[in-house]
């Protein structure tokens, strides 16, 4: 649905008397599938909205190619607009207007007739949950219902694609709950959605593939499990009452196991998927009548990952 | 006639926006009815006029000439604050007319001017004002073309610098020697009135006032036309531009 190739761009701006370049995205490619939800993650300053706003027409990319829904970027950026929908960052409503009548506007600007732009509204106020609201001005609204305005807006005109830059930002954890349902539900009307954000666990929850990026640049793709499969694998920590040194030299020969360490009042394994491997532990242990006290699954997150690869914490950065 | 149904749409938005908010339309018409009612009454003497009607006659098409410049040189304003709440960037990915973007928002200048000049020139009429309605329609067209220019230059403008704090000392620093070098509250003599025949808005408000004197045929009428018109073309199309391409 979406494919890049080398896409890149640089800003100039000035400081003073000089001037500095920023390299916001230095070649990015991407293969986004029909129908999933795409998560780009990484720390603020990464790029991601430089990327998502070459992507959607807004700024004219320094180089690379990249095709949407079909349409070529470059060549056609008239049918990329037709063809996409945009919810940019920071929001897109005015304060003065009712939710209704920013949606029935926005459905014109596609070209769509008055008596269905209002058709629309009604059923994307109704989706969003809006209807109760509808009539009052933007700037009474919460910041979550301000929010759901947006996504909204973005798919008023049925896009095949939508890019929502960090939907959840500044949300509080129930609206972010929400917000989750409802680009859930977009995916499961067959749009494929395009999410930037920069936090761990929604990347995590969310998004069927992402890219972790970071300085413009995509430094790993996947799906979450495999992500973090690739770091670390799983580590499981049994704790043992005594018989140590005997379950490590039982357990050592285990294929599954890629590495054992032996630590205070028991052992750590480091295995490649944990949910395989603790029952095949169990057993081996009960069956040499050791006696297993505890037992513990510690899965990598995607903290770890982003770790692995920038030599950073996303957390702190 | 994608530009024309799209202009109509940003207009009437615009216009909901207006008409939602009119206290801005009033503040637009406050100046020159306190220059009306205030400074009006000290003109006869002086400008040594022989009633206080030739002195009007005089004042009011300068005054509505100074209604178009200051009503529509600061709508930048309201283009920054759009700018920053998104509705800008939430247009620019539809396929949109960007012409019409900046045609919707001019047009609204115009509309809402035009009414602001029908109050003032109403409401001069008890002092002794009078005018053909053929020739307030002649000074109304100079209108628009002010207003059309300063609301494309305004806006063109605030596209590039995108800081009220950058536009308003521009405006501010570029209003008032337009407004003293018109001649609009004086007839202007001397150094000041060479300098002045450099100023467009002096030529508008010559033939304005030859307008509602009575003298549609003042070669100064079609002078200000041409020159204003052929400014107004100019600043369009620089405006146009820069709503198509300042994609930021
Ligand atoms: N219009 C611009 N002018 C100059 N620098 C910019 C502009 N937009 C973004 N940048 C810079 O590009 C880098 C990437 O920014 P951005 O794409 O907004 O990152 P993210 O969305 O991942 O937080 C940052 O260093 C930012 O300061
Ligand atoms: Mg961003």
């Amino acid at each position: 649905m979406i494919e890049t190739k080398g896409l890149r761009k640089s800003f100039r701006s000035r400081q003073g008397r000089e001037t500095k370049t920023v390299e916001a995205v230095r070649g990015v490619d991407l293969f986004v599938g029909e129908g999933e939800i795409f998560g780009f993650l990484g720390p603020n300053g990464a790029g991601k909205t430089t990327t998502l706003r070459m992507l959607a027409t807004l700024i004219e990319p320094d180089g690379g190619e990249a095709t949407i829904a079909g349409a070529d970027l470059r060549r056609n950026p008239g049918e990329v607009r037709r063809r996409i929908g945009y919810v940019a960052q920071g929001g897109s409503t005015w304060d003065e207007v009712s939710a209704r009548e920013e949606l029935v506007l926005h459905a014109r600007m596609y070209g769509i007739g008055k008596a269905e732009a209002q058709r629309r509204a009604v059923r994307a106020l109704e989706a969003f949950q809006l209807t109760e609201f509808a009539d009052r001005k933007c700037k009474t609204y919460s910041g979550g219902q301000r929010r759901r305005v947006d996504i909204a807006l973005g798919i008023i005109h049925d896009p095949k694609v939508v890019f929502l830059d960090e939907p959840t930002t500044g949300l509080d954890p129930q609206s972010r709950a929400h917000m989750w349902d409802e680009i859930r539900r977009l995916r499961s009307e067959g749009v494929t959605v395009f999410v930037t954000t920069h936090y761990l666990e929604e990347a995590d929850a969310l998004c069927d593939r992402l890219a972790i990026m970071d300085y413009g640049e995509i430094v790993a793709e996947g799906t979450p499990d495999e992500l973090k499969r690739d770091v670390a694998g799983d580590v499981v920590t049994v704790g043992l009452n005594g018989s140590t040194p005997e379950a490590a030299q039982l357990l050592d020969s285990e294929g599954y196991v890629n590495k054992l360490e032996t630590v205070e009042g028991g052992l750590r394994l480091y295995v490649d998927q944990g949910s395989i491997a603790i029952p095949q532990i169990l057993r081996k242990i009960d069956g040499a009548g050791l006696h297993l006290g505890t037992i513990e699954l510690h899965r990598p997150s995607l903290d770890d990952v982003f770790l692995e690869k920038t030599g950073r914490s996303l957390r702190e950065s | 006639m994608k530009l024309l149904r799209d202009t109509w749409l940003i207009f009437q938005r615009q216009m909901l926006l207006v008409l939602r908010n009119p206290v801005w339309v009033v503040i637009g018409i406050l100046q020159p009815l306190y220059f009306l009612l205030l400074f009006g009454p000290l003109l006869k003497d002086a400008l040594q006029a022989p009633t206080a009607a030739d002195a009007y006659r005089f004042f009011v098409p300068g005054l509505l000439v100074m209604l178009a410049m200051f009503g529509s040189m600061f709508v930048g304003f309201g283009l920054i604050a759009e700018l920053r709440a998104g509705v800008i960037e939430r247009s620019r990915v539809t396929p949109v007319s960007r012409l019409a973007l900046m045609l919707g928002r001019s047009l609204r200048d115009v509309a809402t001017l035009v009414v602001q000049a029908l109050l003032i020139t109403v409401l001069a009429i008890p002092f002794g004002l009078t005018v053909r309605v053929g020739d307030v329609l002649l000074a109304y067209l100079l209108l628009g073309l002010i207003g059309v220019m300063l609301s494309a230059a305004s806006n063109a403008l605030a596209l590039k610098l995108r800081s009220e704090d950058a536009l308003a000392p521009l405006m501010n620093g570029v209003a008032q020697p337009l407004l003293l070098l018109s001649g609009i509250l004086l007839p202007l003599s001397g150094w000041v009135a060479t300098v002045a025949d450099f100023n467009p808005f002096s030529w508008a408000v010559n033939a304005s006032r030859a307008l509602f004197a009575g003298n549609p045929g003042d070669s100064s009428v079609w002078q200000a036309l041409l020159i204003i018109g052929g400014l107004t073309a100019l600043t369009l199309f620089w405006s146009a531009r820069s709503f198509a391409r300042s994609v930021r």
